[in-house]
């Protein structure tokens, strides 16, 4: 992390010094602010956006669709991401994360809709504008593997017209910690370093719109929370994340918003917003021994829809608002004499409204 | 439209850098050369002072342009083909680099060792007969003239042979395919500088001048013609 935090601060140095470097000229980019975090500085280029394009998503699709021949690979997408956010994008295999990826990645023409990237509409004359302010980290590395670690940089700096491509490329590497891995070939780095050497290419173009596609696919838990941290730190800075993922517990920690896809877009929203939207407000009452009369003890209380015994001891109620119905509740079982154990709210993870979406779709199919 | 040389020469310097590392490349650029320096060589070294004069009406130098046409129409048949192979013309393609870019780095990258290697070959021939061969002969096979359409001829086949080879490495899912293909596309240019060396095509000036016109447009044309064949979809997906 110390070394991302040096990288950090150098990017921010060579912006005071040079503003004539390529990125530096992008709308709403230049001048960062200067954020102190603890012992932390982070270039703040959310804070700095003082142009047109501030209040212009930093990217959005509208209808937008790919398909193979016959095979519909995503459809109807719409969805509008705001600068610096990191938006999840989950979904089965097959769902289209990856075509569509490439599709706002300008890899690959959309057979409908419409969508802009970075400020930019996606149209094929605005391909190499739109690459120049993004940059993907594909779902396979896809390095030279007979190059060395530091050429695969290189020569992708130099694609970028990265200035002063030697200090990019060490500083990409060592935010991936693999700076001591430079000199050593491609092809024989495992897969998850290879992982890695394509997280470090993507950060070596500074680029507005960062695309993910399953970044952690394949990494051990440290190297997993390390990129967790990079992507933490890259949103400080104002980095807008469009990350594919199929750990759901990485979306729920990382993500601002999350989208669910299964061809088309099942939901979208803040985490918490998708729980409560698909799943009913819960409390768990457990007794020492069951309730005579449960009916009566539930009854007409505030903000409780109803409720239903789950096992001997335990007592599902659905509440419309926790924070009303827990004391009610409480109150009620205390007055009815009853030896409580425990009364707590349900939560429900991302992997439940996942799950439950997706499920849902599956039995759709059968049907 | 402007093409930036610094994404030009970043590919023309990954490719070379690849080039050097890949054994079957290595081997494949050094049998060919070999392959054709053989027959010359024979001949050559063969004749007796007395038949320097028949000589006079072959132009066993030219048989040697089959080097630049066949080294570089094989490098540039594995240009696009191998990294697609290798999974790595997405990310290549993700970075603001234009088609024109891509292609001129492939091009140059198979232009100038196969161009070098050819020059290289021409000197080494030319070393070897000038030492070994009968008085007489070196003098009557190397004429001004064979040497000044040998220099010409070089790049501009090559050049040629690259276009074609490119063109049939954006079309080809298979490695071993595109650079078989590569080599039949360059057959007929073979063929064509194997009769004028045997004096079946009789080499005058207007068939030297006819050829190298013939050749400046098939350059441009295949320039033409592999840009617009160049599908980024296409290459990535593997459809279209
Ligand atoms: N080149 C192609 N030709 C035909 N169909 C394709 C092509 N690429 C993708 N598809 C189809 O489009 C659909 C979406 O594929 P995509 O790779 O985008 O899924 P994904 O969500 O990334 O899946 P995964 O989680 O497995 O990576 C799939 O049904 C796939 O078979
Ligand atoms: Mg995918």
């Amino acid at each position: 992390m110390i070394y991302l935090i040096r990288w950090l601060i150098g990017k921010l140095r060579r912006r005071a010094t040079s503003p004539a470097e390529p990125l530096g000229a992008v709308p709403g980019r230049d001048e960062p602010a200067v954020h102190a975090r603890g012992e932390r500085f982070v270039t703040r280029r959310k804070a700095a956006a003082s142009d047109a394009n501030r209040d212009a998503p930093a990217l959005s699709a509208l209808g937008l669709g790919k398909r193979f021949g016959d095979r519909v690979a995503f459809d109807d997408v719409s969805f509008e991401i705001g600068h610096g956010e990191v938006f999840g994008f989950l979904g089965p295999n097959g769902a289209g994360k990856t075509t569509t990826v490439r599709t706002l990645g300008t890899l690959i023409a959309p057979t409908s809709g419409s969508a802009t990237v970075a400020g930019i509409p996606l149209t094929p004359d605005n391909g190499v504008e739109i690459r120049r302010r993004i940059s993907i980290m594909p779902e396979s590395p896809g390095l030279y593997l007979r190059l060395s670690v530091a050429e695969n940089l290189g020569c992708f700096a130099d694609l970028y017209e990265a200035a002063d491509p030697g200090d990019r490329v060490d500083r990409a590497l060592r935010a991936v910690n693999l700076a001591d891995r430079a000199s050593d070939a491609c092809g024989s780095l495992s897969k998850g370093l290879r992982q890695r050497v394509a997280l470090a290419r993507a950060l070596l173009s500074d680029p507005q719109v960062l695309f993910l596609d399953e970044p952690t696919s394949g990494l051990d838990p440290v190297a997993t929370r390390d990129v967790h941290e990079l992507i933490a730190e890259l949103r400080r800075s104002g980095v807008t994340i469009f990350l594919t993922t199929h750990r759901l517990e990485e979306a729920e920690r990382l993500c601002d918003r999350v989208a669910i896809l299964n061809t088309t877009l099942r939901t979208i929203g803040r985490p918490a917003e998708l729980r409560d939207r698909l799943f009913a407000k819960t409390l768990t009452v457990r007794t020492l021994i069951p309730l005579p009369e449960p009916g009566r003890v539930f009854a007409d209380l505030p903000a409780v829809d109803g409720w239903r015994q789950d096992g001997a001891r335990d007592y599902v109620v659905a509440v419309s608002d926790p924070s009303l119905a827990a004391p009610a509740v409480t109150r009620a079982l205390v007055q009815a004499g009853a030896d409580v154990l425990s009364i707590g709210e349900s939560h429900h993870s991302l992997e439940d409204v996942y799950l439950e979406l997706v499920n849902e779709d599956e039995e759709a199919r059968r049907r | 439209m402007s093409v930036s040389r610094r994404r030009v020469r970043a590919i023309f310097r990954k490719e070379l850098r690849e080039y050097r590392r890949n054994r079957t490349i290595v081997t494949g650029m050094a049998i060919l050369p070999v392959l054709f320096l053989i027959q010359p060589l024979v001949a050559v070294l063969s004749l007796g002072a007395s038949a320097s004069g028949g000589l006079a009406h072959e132009h066993e130098l030219l048989y040697l342009l089959a080097i630049p046409a066949l080294v570089s129409g094989t490098l540039a048949s594995y240009s696009v083909v191998g990294e697609r192979q290798q999974g790595t013309l997405e990310p290549v393609l993700g970075t603001p680099i234009r088609r024109e870019e891509f292609l001129l780095g492939k091009a140059l990258a198979s232009f100038v060792p196969s161009v070098a290697i050819s020059y290289a070959v021409y000197a080494f021939f030319l070393a070897l007969v000038e030492i070994f061969a009968r008085p007489g002969v070196a003098s009557a096979l190397l004429r001004g003239s064979d040497l000044l359409a040998q220099l010409v001829f070089t790049p501009l086949l090559a050049g040629w042979s690259i276009w074609v080879g490119i063109a049939i490495s954006t079309r080809s899912s298979e490695i071993r395919v595109a650079q078989q293909l590569g080599v039949l596309a360059n057959l007929p240019s073979v063929v064509v500088t194997s009769l004028i060396a045997f004096n079946v095509i009789h080499a005058t000036l207007v068939v030297a001048l006819g050829g190298a016109v013939v050749l400046l447009v098939l350059n441009r044309l295949g320039w033409r013609i592999t840009s617009a064949m160049f599908d980024r979809e296409r290459l990535i997906t593997g459809t279209r």
